[in-house]
């Protein structure tokens, strides 16, 4: 059993804290800052058997409060400030929670991809930056996927938040007309993850399974996500991480592809892969070519996840 | 927000004074401008005279001293600005990228910083 309910909650409910506060406030900073101070609200007051129904919402509700607040604090009545009040309820029932609704935290996580993959930063601060924030994974663990520092890795993300906040880097879905040279960017940050686990430079292991899980997950928000994406893109990661077990044998050397054991290929992975490249194909026949489709999600018809 | 758009470029990478192309390119920087301050986002914005005017002064040993030419020795060199003030980056590059410069050197975008403390006389 694990004795801290928060440290399990963490993993999975600060990406999407991060994603909906960005959304809320405009800036990555602040939208930290508040999540850390909710999860310190939460060390501070659940034990337990004492979690709140629903974590996830408790947590919005009380970052967006700290977010308040400390722009109260600071006197920054900028153009935040009412638009963050307008989302809490006037009268703050100590049991009323905010629910982000699924569409909306959809759309939030997908723009603070684009935003940590603004063309703006640098290709490695892309990359550290969406393992960060969108993955939640910490400096520790992304100085340790890419071999560098702890220190290294800190000071690369410090800086490009430096640039967004400075330059006010926008964290928002691209317009049509802008998406695909964006996508690219995207694309690239997650097949530098896939690669970067796939054959991991760190030469005493051949296989980072980690970083490949992260790069699948990335690629299937977007293929969730966007009503036209680069669904063969997401089924080349599949196909190619299905053999991840049987790769390297129990030392950790490489098995030629003719050596390895089919058997043991990851079969779930396989299909999902022939599954993403068959709607593939039937979107590029029925015209994601077609830029008005960009904008009509129904074009893709019901299958659409 | 407002950001400075410093342009720059070799000086023998522009168009000839006097021929067609440098009519053009004129006229080019004209629409550019007109289009900026009829968007609402024109702050400020001149050319320079080129790196042969230019004097460098800095303190040494407690005394000024000047050199004639540029602080730095490059071959794109800085051939003036524009102050923009836009809701942020990606409409700053948007513009940037509109300066008939990119075609032959380049634009920098730089965001201003913002001082309680220092009054701004930058478009205010």
């Amino acid at each position: 059993m694990n004795p801290d309910p928060v440290a399990q909650i963490f993993a999975e409910e600060w990406p999407r804290l991060v994603a909906v506060l960005v959304r809320d406030l405009g800036d990555l900073a602040l939208a930290e800052d508040a999540a850390q101070d909710a999860f310190v609200e939460a060390a501070r007051r659940w034990g337990p058997g004492s979690t709140p129904d629903r974590p996830g919402a408790w947590l919005l509700t009380t970052a967006r409060r700290k977010a308040l607040d400390g722009l109260r604090r600071q006197r920054r009545f900028d153009e935040r400030l009412p638009r963050l009040a307008a989302q809490l309820s006037p009268e703050p029932a100590v049991d009323h929670v905010d629910e982000a609704d699924p569409r909306q935290l959809g759309d939030a996580q997908l723009a603070l991809v684009f935003g940590c993959c603004h063309p703006s930063l640098a290709p490695d601060a892309q990359v550290a930056l969406t393992l960060r924030h969108v993955c939640g994974l910490s400096t520790a663990q992304i100085a340790r996927a890419f071999l560098v520092p702890e220190a290294t890795m800190a000071k690369r993300l410090v800086r490009a938040k430096h640039k967004i906040t400075a330059a006010r880097v926008p964290f928002s879905v691209p317009e049509p007309e802008h998406r695909r040279d964006r996508l690219d960017a995207v694309l690239g940050v997650i097949y530098l993850v896939f690669t970067e686990g796939h054959t991991a430079s760190d030469s005493a292991r051949l296989i980072r399974g980690d970083l490949c899980d992260e790069a699948r997950w990335l690629a299937s928000l977007m293929t969730a996500l966007l009503p036209t994406n680069p669904r063969s893109g997401s089924a080349l990661l599949a196909f190619t991480d299905a053999r991840r077990a049987t790769r390297a044998d129990d030392h950790g050397d490489l098995v030629l592809l003719e050596d390895q054991d089919r058997s043991r290929w990851d079969r779930a992975a396989i299909d999902l892969g022939h599954r993403q490249l068959e709607r593939a194909s039937i979107e590029q026949r029925t015209g994601p070519t077609n830029p008005g489709c960009d904008r009509r999600r129904s074009c893709l018809g019901p299958g659409l996840e | 927000m407002k950001y400075l758009i410093l342009l720059y470029a070799a000086p023998d990478a522009r168009p000839v004074p006097g021929t067609p192309e440098s009519a053009a390119e004129h006229q080019a920087w004209m629409t550019y401008t007109m289009d900026m301050i009829q968007a609402g986002v024109h702050r400020g914005g001149d050319a320079l005279h080129g790196i042969e005017t230019a004097t460098t002064i800095r303190e040494v040993g407690g005394s000024l001293a000047s050199t004639d030419g540029p602080f730095a020795e490059t071959k794109e060199t800085l051939g003036g600005y524009y102050l923009i003030d836009v809701p942020d980056l990606d409409t700053a590059l948007e513009w940037a990228g509109r300066a008939p410069i990119v075609k032959y050197g380049a634009a920098e975008v730089r965001p201003l910083m913002v001082f309680d403390d220092i009054p701004s006389t930058a478009g205010a």
